[in-house]
């Protein structure tokens, strides 16, 4: 059995359905999942199956029709008790969730340091500490030479590694990235998903991976598959990477 | 925390510039709009200074001698000059028409002046005023003309012995003073055919030219000839003497009408150049509604070109205000460079102007005022574009 407080996600039941009557779509219909902090899981399925939908419900972006959303023990979603249970959804994003994008999404008017650190200036940190921390980062991810450097001049590996830098920034219990090796060949999409193990080690983050790349799939030690709204869990190969 | 809007004009430094100046040359246009309307106001209120009077007496019931026509005889100053509290009285006469200068047609306000009286011109900066009685004349210096060259107006030549600065019409034409009696013979005289025509008129008429009364043909040929009318009297009231008072008895018993020098620039602003004004004005209120549409169009496009950034920085929990607040900087910063560009292309260019173009630091200040206003406003567009941004949009699917 695992311990409480080991747990960074804990999803109960969660459905989600876009419109109403006939034209109701149901994307989501009853998601369970748990994830520990410091674990890597595999969110795969095909084109259509609901990986999106379930990010976004994740991510407290949608909300999702019924069901119970926990992060870190505490919940933020049940719909048994009128539904997000947090006023400030943008707060509960910028400190407790972390987002890695498909492509990179930078911010591509700031610096290498300032697109890190941006996210606790956000939250109210000091600059000169958020600036400091972002360093830190920057040096874990091997992108240090880069600091100062404007984004646009980053190769597509080192922006990858940059956004992850900045999801990682605010200490997030969750991190949840939406095929972040897509555009990678295969060498950089494992050295994304090696990063990804050290820094969910590292900083104790649960990380969710949302994929349907064949070159990573077999990295994951948990999968959990998507299809047409319910989610199925299965041992991945949890292979290393070189 | 980070200037998110300077930083973006920073990374897009060129264009947000090359934008500036457009918007500025436009401005700039705003602007000098302005200043044409000051110059005509301050050339107005310049030559009724400079005239010295406190008074103008015209026609009876007339706005005159600029706003309409007015005709009085020239032996009323001798009358108006023993009124009690008037000082001096001085006739004077003003005709538009065109000259011959260096064989280009220039458009000039002829004042007919007594040498040494008052209407003479405020400031002689070259040669010296009037003092002959005759064929001598004081040309303001934008009519193009020299001292010591020779200007021909009408039937005669005119040496030009002194230059004026600042002596123009409401309308922007120089002025070029001329002793009192040429003005009348330019204004009321015909030509010698028209002359002789009217001669042979006046002998033909029965009543006019009867056998039995010798002399009257010649009599009634000489009133003819005779040009004995100015457009108006100027008076300077005595120190002491509130003008207001001479104008009261001048309306009760000379059947005439005075104005003041407060009235005149009152008829110049409310009446002679009211339509000029309305037309600026209206100028005005375009350029600012299609400076704002620029500013909005070009804030809004750069909006369009960040959605997915404004996305991300909503779903990173960047708070709307803070999103707001980086285009509203990013459309004042455009005005900013704006109103510069155009308040520096303005001063450039307005001497070439050959009106006098006035750019008063008041209408600079409201201008800015109104600019940053404008730009505001025209943020509010692109403000609504970006909070309907959807975060969610940052992720794919």
């Amino acid at each position: 059995m695992t311990a409480n407080n080991d747990i960074a996600i804990r999803l109960t039941g969660l459905t989600k359905t876009y419109g109403s009557g006939s034209t109701a779509v149901q994307a989501l219909r009853g998601v369970d999942m748990t994830i520990r902090r410091g674990e890597v899981v595999g969110l795969v399925g095909p084109s259509g199956s609901g990986k999106s939908t379930l990010l976004k419900c994740l991510g407290a972006v949608i909300e999702p029709t019924s069901g119970h959303i926990e992060l870190g023990g505490e919940a933020i979603f049940d719909d048994q008790a009128g539904g997000w249970q947090i006023d400030d959804l943008r707060s509960l994003r910028r400190d407790r969730i972390g987002f890695i994008f498909q492509a990179p999404y930078l911010i591509p008017f700031l610096d290498v340091t300032d697109n890190v650190a941006l996210l606790p200036m956000l939250a109210g940190k000091p600059n000169a500490a958020a600036r400091e921390r972002a360093r830190e980062l920057i040096e874990a991810l091997d992108v240090g030479h880069r600091v100062g450097v404007r984004v646009s001049l980053l190769s597509g590996g080192e922006q990858q590694r940059v956004a992850i830098a900045r999801s990682l920034v605010n200490h997030p219990p969750v991190i949840l990235a939406d095929e972040p090796t897509a555009p990678l060949d295969s060498t950089r999409a494992l050295a994304v998903v090696r990063i990804l193990n050290d820094m969910a080690l590292r900083y104790g983050a649960a990380i969710i991976v949302v994929t349907h790349d064949e070159k990573i799939i077999p990295t994951f030690k948990r999968i959990y598959h998507i299809r047409d709204g319910r989610t199925e869990e299965e041992a991945g190969a949890g292979r290393e990477i070189a | 925390m980070i200037n998110l809007a300077s930083r973006d004009i920073g990374h897009h430094l060129g264009r947000f510039i090359f934008t500036g100046i457009g918007l500025g040359l436009l401005i700039g246009v705003t602007l000098t709009m302005a200043g044409v309307f000051r110059g005509m106001v301050a050339d107005g209120r310049a030559v009724i200074a400079a005239s010295g009077a406190d008074l103008w007496v015209v026609q009876k019931d007339t706005l005159g001698p600029w706003a309409e026509p007015s005709s009085i005889r020239d032996d009323l100053y001798r009358s108006l000059a023993s009124l009690p509290g008037v000082a001096e009285a001085a006739n004077v006469a003003y005709l538009t028409m065109q000259v011959q200068v260096k064989g280009k047609d220039v458009r000039v306000m002829l004042a007919g002046i007594e040498p040494g009286g008052l209407g003479e011109p405020g400031q002689v900066i070259a040669g010296r005023p009037l003092l002959r009685g005759h064929y001598e004349a004081v040309a303001d210096e934008k009519a193009g003309l020299a001292v010591g060259d020779t200007v021909r107006i009408r039937r005669h030549d005119y040496s030009v012995v002194g230059l004026a600065r600042r002596a123009t019409s409401s309308s922007g034409d120089p002025m070029i003073y001329i002793p009192l009696k040429d003005a009348q013979e330019v204004q009321f005289l015909k030509d010698n055919d028209s002359l002789v025509a009217e001669r042979a008129r006046t002998a033909a008429n029965p009543a006019l030219n009867r056998p039995g009364v010798p002399g009257l043909l010649d009599a009634v040929l000489a009133s003819q000839t005779a040009s004995r009318n100015v457009n108006a009297v100027l008076l300077r009231v005595a120190p002491g003497f509130p003008p207001d008072e001479v104008k009261a008895e001048i309306g009760r018993w000379k059947h005439l009408t005075a104005w003041t020098r407060h009235d005149m620039e009152e008829i110049l602003v409310a009446k002679l150049i009211a339509t000029s004004a309305k037309q600026i004005g209206m100028f005005l209120v375009i350029l600012a509604v299609v400076s704002a549409a620029i500013v909005a169009f070009i804030i809004y496009t750069m909006t369009l070109n960040k959605q997915r950034e404004i996305a991300v920085l909503k779903l990173i929990g960047a708070q709307d205000r803070g999103i707001a607040a980086m285009i509203l900087q990013q459309a004042l910063a455009l005005g900013l460079i704006g109103f510069v560009v155009g308040q520096i292309s303005a001063t450039l260019w307005a001497p070439f102007f050959p009106k006098h173009v006035l750019l008063a630091p008041s209408d600079a200040a409201r201008g800015f005022v109104i600019t940053m206003v404008v730009c505001a406003l025209a943020s509010i567009l692109a403000i609504r574009a970006a909070l309907r941004v959807d975060p969610a949009d940052a992720i794919g699917g």
